[in-house]
């Protein structure tokens, strides 16, 4: 069940790095990569307990604070950047 | 008992991998950013909750549980405001919504002479 569970987020994953690559605007990419670090904590869980000893735990915690601080950061330096961000292809 | 919470771990983990490819999905074919992060927040606080719940009825009393715990209160909290703080930079920053109005349709005219 737990393998089902990792199978499906790997395929969420997938999606929002299509997401990510293709994304028109900037928000778009940001929006994709904290998706995809939301999932990442889940399969650490879940490949956990997939593997019948749950000690990773820990690093998922961290993961996931890591990620909220990361997406915070990156939205703080470019929510004054002005429109210049929006239509870049960057 | 055993099987009962078993059933009910096998209902949450399955009913959160499905809402976690709801959301994937949302993000990728819906046409608009704020209708995009509409979708995968709300699916992201659903699925990762019930996923959570149904790894907490597996893991049982012990040290796994407050984990586990400290992991749904971490993204309950920072999943809706990092969701909540994108839509406030994309709206200051000039990104406008895809409204649905007269003017804003492409295909047909408006019927107003």
């Amino acid at each position: 069940m737990f393998a089902m569970t990792c199978i499906a987020l790997l395929i969420v994953m997938a999606l929002a790095l299509i997401r990510a690559f293709k994304g028109p605007t900037l928000y778009d990419r940001i929006l994709a990569v904290n998706t995809f670090g939301t999932k990442t904590v889940l399969l650490i869980a879940a490949v956990d307990f997939l593997r019948g000893r749950p000690d990773f735990l820990d690093i998922a915690i961290v993961y996931a604070l890591i990620n909220f601080i990361s997406v915070i950061a990156i939205l703080r330096f470019f929510e004054y950047a002005g429109k210049n961000s929006v239509e870049g292809e960057s | 008992m055993e099987l009962f919470l078993d059933i009910l771990s096998w209902f949450f983990l399955a009913s959160g991998s499905f809402f976690c490819l709801t959301g994937a999905v949302g993000l990728l074919r819906f046409p608009d950013f704020f209708s995009r992060i509409h979708a995968t927040s709300l699916t992201d606080t659903l699925g990762a909750g019930l996923i959570l719940t149904g790894m907490m009825l597996q893991a049982g009393w012990g040290l796994v549980l407050p984990k586990l715990l400290m992991i749904l209160l971490l993204s309950f909290l920072a999943g809706t405001t990092a969701s909540h703080a994108m839509a406030k930079a994309a709206l200051k920053s000039g990104l406008k919504p895809l409204v649905n109005n007269e003017e804003n349709q492409p295909g047909e005219k408006p019927s107003k002479p």
